[in-house]
């Protein structure tokens, strides 16, 4: 048997005894022969499976191919073009089920380390300073882009690229979205975030920090001053399970887990004010990127066990490959098929016992994975101290309610046409704000898919 | 973007005044609103209520009592430091309309928060009778704004120094004793410890007379993002941030409210005990 393109050269990453205890990147990214290396073992192929595969369509091969030469600045101008930020995507993406999936080079897990060649190029471009020539041609034409997540940057990027005047508002003190509050800094460096971000103002986007629009600037304001409007306001509004006892403390939504974490750097407290508590035992429900992200957060801050409590099994578990593997090496045990009943807690309040059910799959629902159906009568107790829930998220209704004018489905999502454009003329709107729970590249791809919508109305004009 | 102080100054031994440049704020703030303010890069985000602005210098004033580091911190500040951030106006303006007799209680730096609300309810014609109070006179702040903004008003201390010697909920008991009626009182609002607000509410809901109380949870983005700030109304859960901050004081479960206040206890303590050290430290150095 031929094994075309041997196996894949190991990432080297931080030992599991050293990492739990710091925020630093697990991962330590390839050097300039490891990342040739990997490059050259790309078979580039006809018809490159692997960028059909890109939501964005990057342009793999060729980029693979510079690699491959050790050509990164090309390498780099190549993936620029298509994506903004790539130090990000090739570090989150759900490569496994996307460009690498798809990859023939051998069998699964073993494709081309596309994410990791993609963050190896941009961070070399990042540490050795080097940046694309910016030439903008300024044309007339306004246009407000709200939220600074990767749909908003995204959009914002190529709007100014194309020469319109951009103001990007924000509703928090820092741009970036979940790149910023969510995704911690093990796996996403906040300085590498920040410097993707710091390219947003170099090219003279006017990013606006602390507004949220709808509350303190209204959005009939902005239908009045811009041309036209992309809201890539994310679904950032925590959901919680509606049941007996989510008022006792510690217990977290884990937006707010993670807002403490990794906005506020509470992971740093006395050196940055915001604080955290934790106990010893962590039960954290679900089985997501966002509850990998806490659970592991959890163990970096001290505590002793850290349990995902899961309904269904690690097989249907939507997270990363990478992030459930990390998360299992670094001693997070996953707890599979429970769903908790309620939750327990002392008289002065506190969280100390969870009450779960255990669950068994039945039929496959409509995202054809098997449900998950309680068994009667199979109620046990768990001891805890500090309980986050991780169920997903959903668009803020505080925005939908004071731009009521747009049309939304039942569960929020705003709605929009083919050409991403919503109901409202000139108003479009893209990324998880329309789709709910999804990912960065998908946002980023309607960005800027959004961007040449608008670009193509207002160069009509 | 920084605000400029221009103004700081003691209203009492742990309540004091701020004012700061936050135009867009001045300009379309509502009575009952608040901002989210932060003080340096590595700070916490603090909910305080606008008791005042000024359109004209583009300012707004903050009235707020020492109890943490943050508030600590703030109350060292000078005119011409600067805020990092102070985003608002933020949360829903009361609910200001001709009702024709309001009671509103303040307690302690809810005094404060209340004068505006006071202010728009005469505005909109209402009789207002207002009931401050604190644990001592010489922390009793605003009395004279809030006896020229009232149509009435009462006072009263923990330790009698000033005018009833007890609990504003007496008074207030012994007011609604006075307006047997029901309609001769069309609401009640407060403002001031969760302590003081249950009780308050526990005293009005004999008489089924409307009372609005001012959440002051623990809040971080005040944009409905984190679900820090939730509170239970009838068992429904609500967002202070997005949802209040004043709901129906007879829905609320304050034991909740009161509770969740003291989930970083522990910490802040920590962090004042930093902050004096520190503080200290820099003063030995000068
Ligand atoms: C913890 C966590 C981990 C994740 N891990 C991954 C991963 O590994 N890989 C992956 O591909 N995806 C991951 N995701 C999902 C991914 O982050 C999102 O799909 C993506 O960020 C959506 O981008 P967006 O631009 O639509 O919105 P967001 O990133 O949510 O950004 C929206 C921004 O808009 C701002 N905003 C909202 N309303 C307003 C308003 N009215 N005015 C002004 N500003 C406003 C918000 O503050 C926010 O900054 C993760 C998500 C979370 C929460
Ligand atoms: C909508 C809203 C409006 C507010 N308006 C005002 C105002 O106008 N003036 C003012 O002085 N305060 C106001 N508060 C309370 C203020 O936000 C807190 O006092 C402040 O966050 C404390 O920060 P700190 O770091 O100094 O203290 P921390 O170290 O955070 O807290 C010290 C102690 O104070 C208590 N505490 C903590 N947070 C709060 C809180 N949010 N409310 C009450 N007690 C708390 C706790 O018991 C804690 O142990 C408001 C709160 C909300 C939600
Ligand atoms: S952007 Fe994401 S999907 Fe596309 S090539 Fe890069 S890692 Fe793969
Ligand atoms: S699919 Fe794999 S082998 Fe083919 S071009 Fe893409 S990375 Fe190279
Ligand atoms: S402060 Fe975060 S949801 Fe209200």
């Amino acid at each position: 048997m031929i094994e075309i393109g041997g196996t894949r050269v190991p990432m080297r990453e931080q030992s599991v005894e050293e990492r739990i205890k710091n925020f630093r990147s697990v991962p330590c990214g390839y050097n300039k022969e490891e990342v040739m290396k990997e490059a050259q073992r790309c078979i580039q192929c006809t018809g490159a499976p692997c960028e059909k595969d890109c939501p964005i369509n990057m342009k793999i091969l060729e980029i693979i191919r510079e690699i491959a030469f050790g050509n990164f600045k090309k390498a780099f101008f190549i993936m620029k073009e298509d994506n903004p930020i790539p130090a990000i995507t090739g570090r989150v993406c759900p490569q496994e089920s996307q460009c690498e999936g798809v990859c023939p080079v051998s069998k699964r897990g073993n494709g081309i380390n596309i994410g990791k060649l993609e963050a190896f190029v941009a961070d070399w471009a990042r540490e050795n300073g080097v940046k694309e020539d910016i030439h903008i041609k300024e044309r007339p034409g306004k246009v407000a882009v709200i939220g600074s997540g990767p749909a908003g940057i995204s959009c914002a990027v190529d709007l100014r690229r194309f020469g319109y005047q951009v103001t990007l508002f924000e509703a928090l003190h820092k741009a970036g979205g979940v790149l910023q509050y969510g995704i911690p800094g093990f796996r996403l460096p906040t300085e590498i975030v920040d410097y993707e971000i710091s390219y947003l103002s170099e090219i003279g986007v006017d990013v606006k920090l602390n507004f949220f629009v709808g509350q303190n600037i209204k959005f009939n304001e902005l239908r009045r001053d811009f041309d036209a409007i992309f809201i890539g306001t994310g679904a950032g509004a925590p959901l919680f399970m509606d049941i007996e006892g989510e008022n006792f403390k510690r217990v977290y939504s884990a937006n707010e887990f993670l807002i403490r974490v990794n906005l506020m750097k509470a992971y740093k407290f006395l050196e940055y004010d915001t604080p955290i508590v934790w106990g010893d035992t962590v039960g954290v429900i679900g089985a997501g990127n966002v509850a990998m992200d806490a659970a592991r957060c959890a163990l970096r801050l001290g505590s002793k066990k850290v349990y995902i409590l899961y309904r269904r099994t690690k097989k249907e578990a939507p997270a990363r490959e990478e992030e459930i593997q990390h998360a299992l090496e670094e001693g997070i045990i996953l707890k599979e098929l429970v769903a908790p009943k309620r939750v327990l807690g002392d008289k002065d309040g506190w969280v100390n016992r969870v009450e779960l059910f255990e669950m068994k799959l039945g039929e496959p629902d409509k995202s054809g994975r098997p449900r998950p159906v309680k068994i009667d009568g199979s109620e046990f107790i768990m001891k805890l101290d500090t309980f986050v829930e991780a169920l997903g998220t959903k668009p803020n209704r505080l925005f939908l309610n004071k731009a009521s004018e747009l049309d939304v489905t039942s569960w929020g999502l705003i709605e929009v046409n083919k050409s991403l454009m919503t109901n409202v003329e000139g108003v479009y709107a893209g990324g998880d704000a329309i789709r709910g729970n999804a990912t960065v590249i998908l946002a980023l791809g309607d960005g800027r898919k959004a961007a040449k919508y608008i670009h193509e109305r207002l160069s009509k004009n | 973007m920084s605000h400029n102080i221009v103004r700081i100054e003691a209203l009492s031994t742990e309540n004091y005044l701020i004012e700061v440049e936050a135009p867009h704020v001045a300009e379309r703030f509502q009575a009952g609103q608040f901002v989210i303010i932060r003080i340096h890069e590595r700070g916490e985000r603090i909910p305080l209520t606008v008791a005042d602005v000024d359109p004209r210098k583009r300012t707004v004033t903050l009235i707020f009592q020492v109890v943490g580091k943050t508030t600590m911190e703030l109350s060292t500040l000078k005119p011409g430091d600067t805020l990092i951030n102070c985003v608002g106006p933020l949360g829903n303006p009361s609910e200001i309309e001709k009702f024709g007799r309001v009671i509103c209680v303040g307690g302690g730096t809810g005094i404060a928060c209340i004068l505006p609300v006071v202010r728009a309810l005469v505005n909109a014609g209402n009789e207002v009778i207002s009931i401050i109070g604190a644990r001592t006179e010489s922390l009793l702040i605003l009395e004279d704004e809030i006896r020229e903004a009232s149509t009435e008003i009462y006072i009263a201390t923990d330790d009698g120094s000033k005018g009833h010697h007890g609990f504003v909920t007496e008074v207030l008991k012994g007011l609604l004793e006075k307006y047997k009626r029901q309609e001769e009182v069309n609401r009640v609002i407060i403002i001031g410890p969760p302590q003081m607000m249950k009780a308050a509410a526990d005293v009005t809901r004999i008489n089924k007379i409307k009372t609005i109380a001012s959440l002051n949870t623990i809040m971080i983005d005040g944009t409905g993002m984190c679900g820090g700030c939730r509170v239970f109304l009838d068992g429904e859960m609500k967002l202070t941030c997005i949802d209040g901050p004043e709901f129906d004081a007879h829905k609320v479960n304050f034991d909740d409210v009161i509770s969740r206040l003291s989930m970083f206890k522990e910490k802040e303590l920590l962090a004042v005990k930093h902050f004096c050290k520190h503080k200290q430290k820099k003063a030995g150095r000068q």
